[in-house]
């Protein structure tokens, strides 16, 4: 369809939502502007093929994970970044002890692979459907579903699970309770 | 996965610390609204072979360095 006013707002209401979902694939918020910007630039070289009362955030989405994909294969993603660059793009900086459990979260989520990161991120935080989701990514709603399960059973492992001591007593009080050792 | 499962109860809090975790980390995100580059950007653009023409721009610096 053309560029209409009305379709630029819409482009334009889905921005901070794009970000969001760049900064959560990509860990880095420079990184996740540029590829903000050229989904815009993409979906607006090719608006028509968008079909008119169709879902554009879905259309939006999907531009920008196969750009984040397709340029993930040719650069990796740059790890060591993620974190400084995550928080500078933060307004507020959380609290101390709010900020360290964002960023155990962070690094959490990091671990995960690609497919499952994605999936979790498109079901639960950007709110679509498994079957938007599976749209986006170009699978089947089964596997989306699988994805999402595994991620997060992978996080809590990661976080809560491995982290145990987090919630009892000390390596030190659990030994002399356990009477095993350490 | 079998020990998550095990614990009921506190796997089912956990997923739900996860779940807030997640949307907190987004929706931080999405709270800065539009950043003017991209208001500029969309307002900018007449129609498609302006943005394909910015979209080869780009390629071609990019291929500079």
């Amino acid at each position: 369809m053309p560029l209409t006013d009305s379709l630029r707002d819409d482009i334009l209401a889905s921005v901070p939502s794009l970000r969001a979902f760049a900064i959560s694939l990509s860990g880095n918020g420079d990184r996740a502007d540029d590829l903000v910007q050229e989904t815009l630039l993409r979906a607006i070289a090719n608006i028509d093929s968008f079909q008119p009362g169709s879902n554009l955030p879905a259309w939006l989405f999907t531009i920008l994970r196969n750009l984040f994909r397709s340029d993930y294969r040719k650069r990796r993603r740059e790890v060591e970044d993620a974190e400084g660059n995550y928080a500078k793009t933060l307004k507020t900086q959380p609290a101390q002890n709010a900020h360290l459990e964002f960023e155990e979260f962070r690094q959490a989520l990091d671990k995960l692979p690609q497919d499952q990161r994605e999936a979790l991120i498109l079901v639960g935080a950007s709110g679509f459907s498994y079957e938007d989701a599976a749209a986006i990514c170009g699978c089947a709603v089964g596997t989306i579903k699988s994805r999402v399960n595994r991620a997060r059973s992978k996080l809590s492992a990661l976080l809560y699970v491995d982290g145990a001591e987090d919630f009892g007593p000390d390596e030190t009080v659990r030994a002399v309770i356990g009477g095993n050792g350490g | 996965m079998k020990e998550v499962k095990k614990q009921g109860g506190l796997n089912a809090e956990i997923q739900s610390r996860i779940g807030h975790q997640l949307r907190a980390m987004y929706d931080d995100v999405v709270r800065q609204g539009v950043p003017d580059r991209f208001a500029e950007l969309i307002r900018k653009l007449d129609g498609p072979e302006a943005a394909a023409a910015q979209i080869d721009d780009t390629a071609k610096t990019d291929g500079r360095d």
